[in-house]
C-alpha cells in the first residue's frame, strides 16, 4: 500500500523529474560522479588514460602522510589563508563603513572601483600582476625607486621569503571587492533610526559603530568568514598564473601541487597519488568548514538568548 | 546557509541604492566637510586600486623599449600592432572565439536548467526533494580541485576532448547551487493564482513554465547570466586541463597563460592579449554594473 501511494505521488509528479533531469544529469556527471570516481582513484596506481591501473588499496593516502611536499603545500595554504581572510574581511569592513554613508555622493564610482577586479579573469590578472611587480621592469618597483623608498629593486615573486606574501596580497587586492559588497549588505539590515537616535544623543561615530553597527552586524560577520575561508582555500589560477608553485616550491598550495602530480608532472603523471592529495585536503577542509559552521550556529544562538529571543 | 534565499533582486535599483531621501538632514555643514575629505581620501586610493589594469592597456600600447623605460602612463605614440601580433601570432583571435562559444554556450545551458530546477523546487512538491536539496548544498563546500582529475577522465572517456563540448559540459555541470536557489526563492514568492489561471486556460505544466513563470522571472535571469558569464569567462582550470593535448581549443585565459610561457619577454604582445581578454568582461561589468553588485549580494542574503 505505502508502496503504491508512493508511486503515486512519484507519478503525479513527474514533470517535476522531466524539470530537473538536465541539472540532475550534468550534476551527477560532472560534480557527483566525480566525487565518487575520485574516492575510487585514490585507490590506484595510474599514472594516464592508456595506462595500467593497479589497485594498491591505502598505500596513496600511506604516501601522502609521509609526503614532505603535502605537508608543506597543506601548511602553507592555511598560512594563506590565516593571512589572507582577515586581510580582505578587515580591509574590506573599513571600505564598507566609509562607502556605507548615503551622504557620499561618489560612492558608486567608489564601490564600482573597489568591484573591479572580482570580474576580471583570475589567471590573466595573476599574469599582468607578476609584470607589474617584476624586479627589473615593473611599475612597483620603479615607482618605489623613483619615491626612493628602496635602493634595489624588490623581487616579489622571487624570492620565496617574499612570493607567498606577494601572492596573498594581490589574492586581497583581487577579492576584497566581494567581502565589501557582503559587508554593505550587512550593514544595511541596521535601521537607520538607531544612528539617528544616538545621533540625536550624542554619541560619536566610532561610539556608535561600537555599540550599534558592531553586535548587529555580528551575525553576518561569522557567515562573511566562512565564504571568505572557503574562498582562500581555492587559489590555483592566481598562484598558477603568478609564480606556478615557485620559486623553489615556496608557493606550492595543495591545489598547485595535485595539479603538478597530475598534469605537470616532470617523469610520469600520477593520477591515484593527485587524487589521494585532493581527498585528503577535500576531507580536511569539509572537517574545518563544518566546525566553523557549527561555530557559526553557537554564535547565532546565543546571539539570540542575548536579545532576549527576538529573531 | 542552507534557508533558500528569499532574494529581493526584483528591486535591484532600491536596495543598495539610495536612501538618502529618507535621512533627515542631519548636521549638514559638517557631512559636507567630512565627503569632501573622505572623497580626497578616496580618489588616489581608487586610481592606485585599477593602477593596474590602466598601466595593462599602457604598456598594450607601447614598445617594449618604452613600457622597461619610462614611468609614464601615456604611450609616445600608440603601437597598435601589438594588438595585431597578439591577435594573430599568438593566436588570441581564436581563443577569443573559442571563449565566446564556450561562454554563450554554457551560459545559455546554466541558465535553462537551473531556472528550471529552481521553479521545481521552489514551486512544487514530489518525493525526494529533501535528498535532492541536501545533496546540491553539500556540494557547496567542495574545492575544485577535487573533482578535475574524475572530470578529465570522464571528457576523454565520453571522446568529448576533441571539441569544445567537453569544456561546455563541464562548466554547465558543476552544481550550481546559488543560481538554484536564488531561482527557487523568485519562484516561490510568486501568486498562485497565476498557475491556476494558467491552468483552467488549459496550459499544461511545461505551458505554464515556459509562457507564464519564466517570463515574469526576468530580474532572476538577469542576476543568473551575469553570474554564470562571469564565472565561465573567468575560468581557467578545467579549460586548462581539458585542452592540455588540444592547444587550438584553448580559451583566453589557458591561451594568455600559455603566451606568458612561451613568449617571455613580449610584454606589449602579453599586455594586448590580457586587455584583449578583459575588455568583454569589463565592459559588461561597467554597464551592468548594479546587476553584477546585487547578484554577488544575493548570495550572503540567504
Amino acid at each position: 500500500m505505502v508502496a503504491e501511494t508512493l508511486w503515486r505521488r512519484v507519478w503525479e509528479a513527474r514533470w517535476s523529474y522531466v524539470f530537473m533531469a538536465p541539472t540532475l544529469v550534468l550534476a551527477i556527471l560532472f560534480t557527483f560522479y566525480p566525487l565518487v570516481a575520485s574516492w575510487y582513484i585514490s585507490f590506484l596506481d595510474w599514472s594516464g588514460l592508456d595506462s595500467d591501473r593497479e589497485f594498491v588499496g591505502f598505500a596513496n593516502y600511506v604516501e601522502a602522510v609521509s609526503d614532505p611536499y603535502f605537508w608543506n603545500a597543506f601548511g602553507r595554504t592555511f598560512a594563506f589563508a590565516a593571512v589572507t581572510v582577515p586581510g580582505t574581511i578587515g580591509i574590506s569592513l573599513v571600505i564598507a563603513l566609509v562607502l556605507n554613508d548615503q551622504a557620499l555622493r561618489m560612492r558608486v564610482v567608489f564601490r564600482t572601483v573597489f568591484f573591479l577586479p572580482v570580474v576580471t579573469t583570475t589567471a590573466i590578472v595573476g599574469i599582468v600582476m607578476s609584470l607589474v611587480l617584476n624586479p627589473f621592469d615593473g611599475p612597483v618597483n620603479a615607482a618605489l625607486l623613483y619615491l626612493g623608498l628602496i635602493d634595489r629593486p624588490i623581487d616579489f615573486l622571487g624570492d620565496p621569503n617574499l612570493a607567498l606574501w606577494s601572492v596573498a596580497g594581490v589574492y586581497v587586492w583581487k577579492w576584497m571587492g566581494i567581502s565589501m559588497i557582503y559587508w554593505l549588505v550587512a550593514l544595511q539590515t541596521v535601521p537607520s533610526q538607531l544612528y539617528e537616535a544616538a545621533q540625536v544623543d550624542g554619541a560619536g561615530r566610532w561610539r556608535i559603530h561600537r555599540h550599534i553597527t558592531v553586535p548587529l552586524v555580528m551575525p553576518f560577520a561569522v557567515v562573511i568568514c566562512l565564504i571568505g575561508f572557503v574562498g582562500a582555500l581555492q587559489t590555483f589560477p592566481l598562484v598558477q598564473a603568478m609564480t606556478g608553485g615557485g620559486p623553489a616550491f615556496s608557493t606550492e598550495l595543495v591545489e598547485v601541487y595535485i595539479f603538478r602530480l597530475a598534469f605537470a608532472a616532470e617523469y610520469q603523471p600520477r593520477l591515484g597519488y593527485a587524487s589521494a592529495v585532493a581527498v585528503f585536503f577535500g576531507l580536511a577542509v569539509l572537517v574545518l568548514t563544518l566546525a566553523q559552521a557549527w561555530g557559526v550556529r553557537r554564535a547565532a544562538t546565543s546571539q539570540r538568548e542575548l536579545r532576549g529571543g527576538r529573531p | 546557509m542552507t534557508s533558500i534565499p528569499q532574494t529581493a533582486i526584483a528591486e535591484p535599483v532600491t536596495s543598495l541604492a539610495d536612501e538618502a531621501a529618507r535621512r533627515p538632514p542631519v548636521r549638514r555643514r559638517r557631512s559636507y566637510r567630512r565627503e569632501l575629505v573622505v572623497t580626497v581620501i578616496l580618489l588616489p586610493v581608487c586610481l592606485l586600486w585599477i593602477y593596474p589594469f590602466l598601466w595593462m592597456v599602457s604598456a598594450s600600447l607601447k614598445t617594449d623599449t618604452e613600457i622597461f623605460g619610462s614611468v609614464s602612463l601615456i604611450p609616445e605614440e600608440i603601437q597598435w600592432e601589438n594588438y595585431a601580433r597578439a591577435w594573430y601570432e599568438a593566436n588570441i583571435g581564436p581563443y577569443f572565439w573559442n571563449t565566446v562559444i564556450v561562454t554563450v554556450a554554457s551560459v545559455a545551458i546554466v541558465t535553462l536548467t537551473t531556472a528550471m530546477m529552481g521553479y521545481v523546487l521552489g514551486r512544487q512538491r514530489f518525493p525526494g526533494k529533501r535528498l535532492v536539496i541536501v545533496a546540491f548544498v553539500a556540494t557547496l563546500f567542495l574545492p575544485e580541485g577535487y573533482t578535475i582529475i574524475p572530470i578529465f577522465e570522464l571528457v576523454n572517456r565520453l571522446g568529448l576532448s576533441g571539441s569544445l563540448w567537453g569544456i561546455i559540459l563541464a562548466e554547465s555541470g558543476g552544481a550550481h547551487v546559488i543560481m538554484i536557489f536564488l531561482f527557487a526563492g523568485y519562484f516561490r514568492q510568486l501568486p498562485n493564482e497565476l498557475e491556476e489561471a494558467a491552468r483552467i486556460d488549459g496550459a499544461g505544466f511545461v505551458r505554464t513554465f515556459w509562457q507564464v513563470m519564466l517570463p515574469l522571472a526576468k530580474p532572476a535571469i538577469a542576476t543568473a547570466i551575469i553570474l554564470s558569464l562571469m564565472r565561465v569567462w573567468n575560468s581557467f582550470l578545467i579549460p586548462l586541463v581539458l585542452t592540455l593535448a588540444r592547444p587550438e581549443l584553448r580559451t583566453l585565459a589557458v591561451g594568455v597563460y600559455s603566451f606568458q610561457g612561451e613568449n617571455m619577454t613580449d610584454w606589449s604582445g602579453m599586455a594586448a592579449a590580457s586587455t584583449i581578454s578583459l575588455l568583454p568582461i569589463v565592459a559588461i561589468f561597467l554597464a551592468l554594473q548594479r546587476y553584477f553588485v546585487e547578484g554577488v549580494a544575493g548570495a550572503v542574503r540567504g
